[in-house]
Parts: structure tokens; C-alpha cells; sequence
């Protein structure tokens, strides 16, 4: 149970219980759905970027505990961020999921450290990923559906 | 695993002795972890009698077929031939010219799409499917359609996953030139009544193609007293090999077809200005086949025969029913698919966890079920479920590896709530 314990902490499994921000947004700038075709996890993921500011993010869709509470977290991590701190979170989040040394502690990491489990299993990067890629199009508005294949 | 456990299936089957059989049943995964194997409507596990059989083609006979006039070219085509005679006698069908080798169901299907389909399907006319499909018994004749401006009608399940037949008979018309649907629901389990719908549909005037996917593996198959046009299935989950299957058809209707591919072996003399197609099965096997596969399959078939179908499907359907009654029994759990002749395949959601969780969590104690939309999104969207978990059962699954399945989903429900 223990690496089960590791990648469904409790920062996730009350993510996916409870999502922050699981709602359409009135004001959004812009909207691109997420889609990963193997499992069927499918997310829409509104921002509303004022300038280079991200002033709001919202989602919408279905799939497993870990591309649910990933979106979740997310859009809490990210709300009020300039696109460029995005950017960079971005990339600390996607070392931290497949296991590569990443620059910043645990405590800086925040609620986002609650994703270090999902390294050690190889078939659920993309579940956590998968929100953070979809955050990505929107804000470099190259297209409107992102998948993980 | 305690004899008290086998003894309600000892009857039937000697589970132990089958067991033995399987090495990759005695190979911990996870740790150290014995596997619980329950995907097996994915692709089932090979008894040590195909590996062998593998082994000794490669070791013994490997040579092309039908080309060389040496030994070992005479030896590879025997084995090869004697393959299909194993498979004519495994499905009942007349002749061997009737027996077409393939890489799986799906190019069986494909075939007949792209050969019969393309031949005798024109504007206006009409393909019926049923909506517990696998893709591949959706998308090629969609693609047909498409390119020939006809009409693909679907026949409607109820909330149990059996078939609406009334629904089935009345979209069966003049326009309709065939009738596609799978023997067993490998999302559901679902079987669906063939012999029924086979008469509706010859009734009607079509042609009648089954997808045997999750047929033969579990039930027994006579082609001839099925009277079916076509019938397609996988080597792999009967226990043979993947990239290996079979596509059964009635002699005059596959004289009647185009080739499919072109290539070597199924030409009898090429020239730049004409061609002249070799002889069935041969027109449509062009190419050097999959010769290792195909020996391995029969071994897998004649593994089957010497065990019993019935006997398997007896075996199967008393796990089904144990799976079923305790599955049942968990909390917050809902079985999808609950048509009262199933296939040793359960589908289930539980709520409040996403299949995909579930998985991860199972995999995690060794116990290997399917997790998603099951290669059947259409279905999926018809019971308003993203993705389910499946455990589907196979002839070596015991008692025990049910319970170990619960006892997993428990480990889930604590993690979760």
C-alpha cells in the first residue's frame, strides 16, 4: 500500500473529491479540451488572460483521481500568475512527474508536491499531465483540442 | 491454492493441472506478487504447448510455403495446411478452401469490407450493426459507407445489453445487403442470439457476417448450423498466438469475391497486360504468411478440443456467477451488462473512483483487469459511462482469484473513502 499511498495522497484524493475552480468560466479569453483517448479522461479548460496575467481558470470534463485533482490544483496554483510563471511551473510539474531533478524543495513545490508519487508509475504521467498540457495550448492559442497520443 | 477452493470446478476441469500448463500464470509480477490474470478478453495466456510448438517450428521446420521444392519447404507447408484442416474441423466448416488466415478478426472483418463490400454494396444501400460493437465491427463498414454513399443502421440494446431483436427485424429491409454483429460483447459479455438473427437477416435477403472475437474462446462453433456467411475471429484469445486468425466463409460467396491484396502466393501466373488469381483460400493469403502463428494456433485449438469447450464454458460460467454474486455484494459497486446469457466478462463501475484508479490500485496486488471504453465507445456512451473496469475469466482462472478481485476492490474503497 505504501507506493499506492505515495501517488493517491491525501492532497489528491480530496482534490478529486472536492476540484477547485470545476466550472465553466463566463469571461474566458479562451477554451481548449483535453482528451486522452486511451482512458477516455476528457477536459475542457477555460482561462481568462488579461494581458500576460492569468486572471481566472476554470474547468470541465471527467477522468481518474489524478488528471482530476492535477487540474484542480492546477488552476489554483496558477490563478492570479503571469503566463511567463506558468510557463515555468509548467516545466517544474512535468520533472516532478517523470522523474527528473527539478531545481525547487518540497516546500517550494507547495500543493504541487503532492504529484511526486505519480513517477513511479510510468502509466499515469500522462493522467497528470494532461491538464497541464491543455493549460498550455490555451495560453499559446495554437489549437483547440490537445491529446496525450 | 487450497484444494477446498478448486473442488467446485474439479468436476469440470482439473484447474491445477491446466495451470501447470500456463508458465507465465507462475511468473510473479509487482514484487513478487502472484498474477491474477482477468484480461483475458484482451488476449488470453498460451499453454506451454503453443510456446513449444513455436519453438519446434522454428527449430525444426522454418522454411516458406508453397514455393520450394526442398525438404524443408515441404515440411512448413504440411504444418501449415494441416493448420487450416485443425481450424475446419474446429468451426464445422465444409472445406478448407474456406478457411482464409489472417493477422486477427479485424482484418477479417476488413476484408470482407473492402473485397465482398466494396463488390455488392452501391448508394442507397444498407449495413446493420448492433450497438455493443467493438470498433473494428463499426469502423470498416463505415469507411464503406462513406465511399459508397450507403447507410450504416444500428439495432438498439436494452439496459441490460441484449439485444432489442424486434428492434433488430424491423431495421432489416431490402436495402439492407448486410448484417454485422459479434457472437459475445467483449465489453458486456452479452451473447447475442445468433441463430435468430441470422435467420431474420438470410430472411431479409442479406449477407450475415459474425465477429467470433469472444465467440469461439467461449462457446462452441459450428459454422455450417450456424449457417452464417462469414465468420471472423483472433488466434490470441483462444489461447494461440497474437497476429493470427482465422476469417470463415462459404465457398461460393468467397469464389465470388475479388482479391483483397496483391502480392505473391495468390496469383496463379502474372504478366504486365494479366493477372490470373490462384484458388481459395490461397487469392486471399497473399504474401508469406504468418507461418509460426498459424502452427501455433492450432496447437491452441487442439488444446481446447482436447480439454472441451464445453467443459471450459461450464467452467467459465459457474466463475461468472461467483464473480457476479460477490462482486455484487461490494459496496457502491454496479455491474454494466446484466444480459441473462453472458461470456465470462464482467464490466463494472464503482462509485465515486474512476476505473483508471481502480486499475492502478488492483495492479498494485498483482490482479490484472481492462480498464477504459473497451475499444466500444458508442456502448459506452449508450450506458452513459466515460469507462468501466472488466474482469473477464478464462478456462485456468479459479475461485480464488475472484475473491482475490474483491479483496483488491476493498483495498480500494478504504484508499478512496
Amino acid at each position: 500500500m505504501s507506493e499506492l499511498r505515495e501517488l493517491y495522497q491525501q492532497v489528491i484524493l480530496d482534490h478529486n473529491r472536492n476540484p477547485r475552480n470545476f466550472h465553466e468560466l463566463e469571461h474566458a479569453t479562451k477554451k481548449v479540451d483535453g482528451y486522452n483517448p486511451l482512458c477516455g479522461d476528457h477536459y475542457t479548460i477555460y482561462v481568462e488572460i488579461d494581458g500576460n496575467t492569468i486572471k481566472d481558470i476554470g474547468f470541465t470534463g471527467n477522468g481518474c483521481a489524478i488528471s482530476k485533482a492535477s487540474a484542480s490544483v492546477m488552476s489554483a496554483t496558477l490563478k492570479g500568475k503571469t503566463t511567463e510563471e506558468a510557463h515555468q511551473l509548467f516545466d517544474v510539474f512535468h520533472k516532478l512527474v517523470t522523474g527528473e531533478p527539478g531545481s525547487l524543495s518540497t516546500a517550494e513545490l507547495g500543493r504541487l508536491a503532492a504529484f511526486s508519487g505519480v513517477s513511479e508509475f510510468p502509466a499515469r504521467v500522462k493522467c497528470a499531465s494532461l491538464p497541464w498540457h491543455t493549460l498550455n495550448s490555451a495560453i499559446e492559442g495554437d489549437k483547440e483540442t490537445v491529446s496525450t497520443e | 491454492m487450497s484444494s477446498a477452493v478448486l473442488q467446485q470446478s474439479d468436476d469440470v476441469l482439473d484447474i491445477s493441472r491446466i495451470r501447470r500448463d500456463f508458465p507465465i500464470l507462475h511468473h510473479p509480477v509487482r514484487g513478487g506478487r502472484p498474477l491474477v490474470y482477468l484480461d483475458n478478453a484482451a488476449t488470453t495466456q498460451k499453454p506451454r504447448q503453443v510456446i513449444d510448438r513455436i519453438v519446434r517450428y522454428y527449430s525444426e521446420e522454418n522454411s516458406n510455403v508453397h514455393r520450394g521444392v526442398h525438404y524443408l519447404s515441404e515440411v512448413a507447408t504440411d504444418a501449415y495446411e494441416k493448420a487450416r484442416t485443425t481450424v475446419k474441423r474446429f468451426i464445422g466448416a465444409r472445406d478448407e478452401k474456406e478457411i482464409v488466415f489472417t493477422r486477427g478478426t479485424t482484418e477479417g472483418i476488413n476484408l470482407v469490407a473492402q473485397s465482398w463490400g466494396r463488390k455488392n454494396v452501391g448508394a442507397g444501400d444498407e449495413i446493420l450493426i448492433t450497438a455493443i460493437e467493438h470498433h473494428s465491427n463499426i469502423v470498416p463498414w463505415q469507411l464503406l459507407c462513406e465511399e459508397k454513399g450507403a447507410r450504416l443502421r444500428v439495432a438498439p440494446v436494452n439496459d441490460s445489453g441484449d439485444l432489442v431483436l424486434e428492434e433488430f427485424a424491423r431495421l432489416l429491409t431490402p436495402r439492407t445487403k448486410l448484417v454485422a454483429f459479434g457472437h459475445a460483447s467483449n465489453a458486456l459479455g452479452t451473447i447475442n442470439p445468433i441463430r435468430k438473427m441470422i435467420g431474420l437477416a438470410h430472411a431479409a435477403g442479406a449477407v450475415v457476417l459474425i465477429d467470433g472475437a469472444q465467440g469461439v474462446p467461449h462457446l462452441h462453433v459450428d459454422v455450417r448450423d450456424l449457417d452464417c456467411d462469414f465468420y471472423a475471429f483472433s488466434g490470441h484469445k483462444v489461447y494461440g498466438p497474437t497476429g493470427t486468425g482465422v476469417l470463415y466463409g462459404k465457398e461460393a460467396i468467397l469464389e465470388a469475391m475479388p482479391p483483397w491484396q496483391g502480392g505473391g502466393d495468390m496469383i496463379l501466373s502474372v504478366s504486365f497486360e494479366k493477372t490470373t488469381y490462384n484458388a481459395l483460400p490461397y487469392k486471399f493469403e497473399a504474401g508469406t504468411p504468418n507461418i509460426e502463428g498459424v502452427v501455433g494456433l492450432a496447437a491452441a485449438l487442439d488444446y481446447v478440443s482436447a480439454i472441451g469447450i464445453d467443459a471450459i464454458a461450464t467452467h467459465e460460467q459457474d466463475l461468472l456467477h461467483y464473480a457476479t454474486r460477490r462482486l455484487l455484494a461490494v459496496d457502491g459497486l454496479r455491474i454494466i451488462g446484466t444480459a441473462a446469457e453472458k461470456a465470462s466478462v464482467i464490466s463494472f463501475v464503482l462509485e465515486g473512483v474512476h476505473p483508471h484508479d481502480i486499475g492502478t490500485i488492483l495492479d498494485q496486488e498483482g490482479i490484472a483487469i481492462r480498464t477504459g471504453h473497451h475499444c466500444a465507445q458508442p456502448l459506452m456512451m449508450r450506458f452513459n459511462v466515460p469507462a468501466t473496469g472488466r474482469a473477464s475469466f478464462a478456462m485456468y482462472n479459479t475461485r480464488e482469484e475472484a475473491d482475490a478481485l474483491i479483496g483488491g476492490l476493498q483495498k480500494v474503497i478504504e484508499l478512496f473513502r
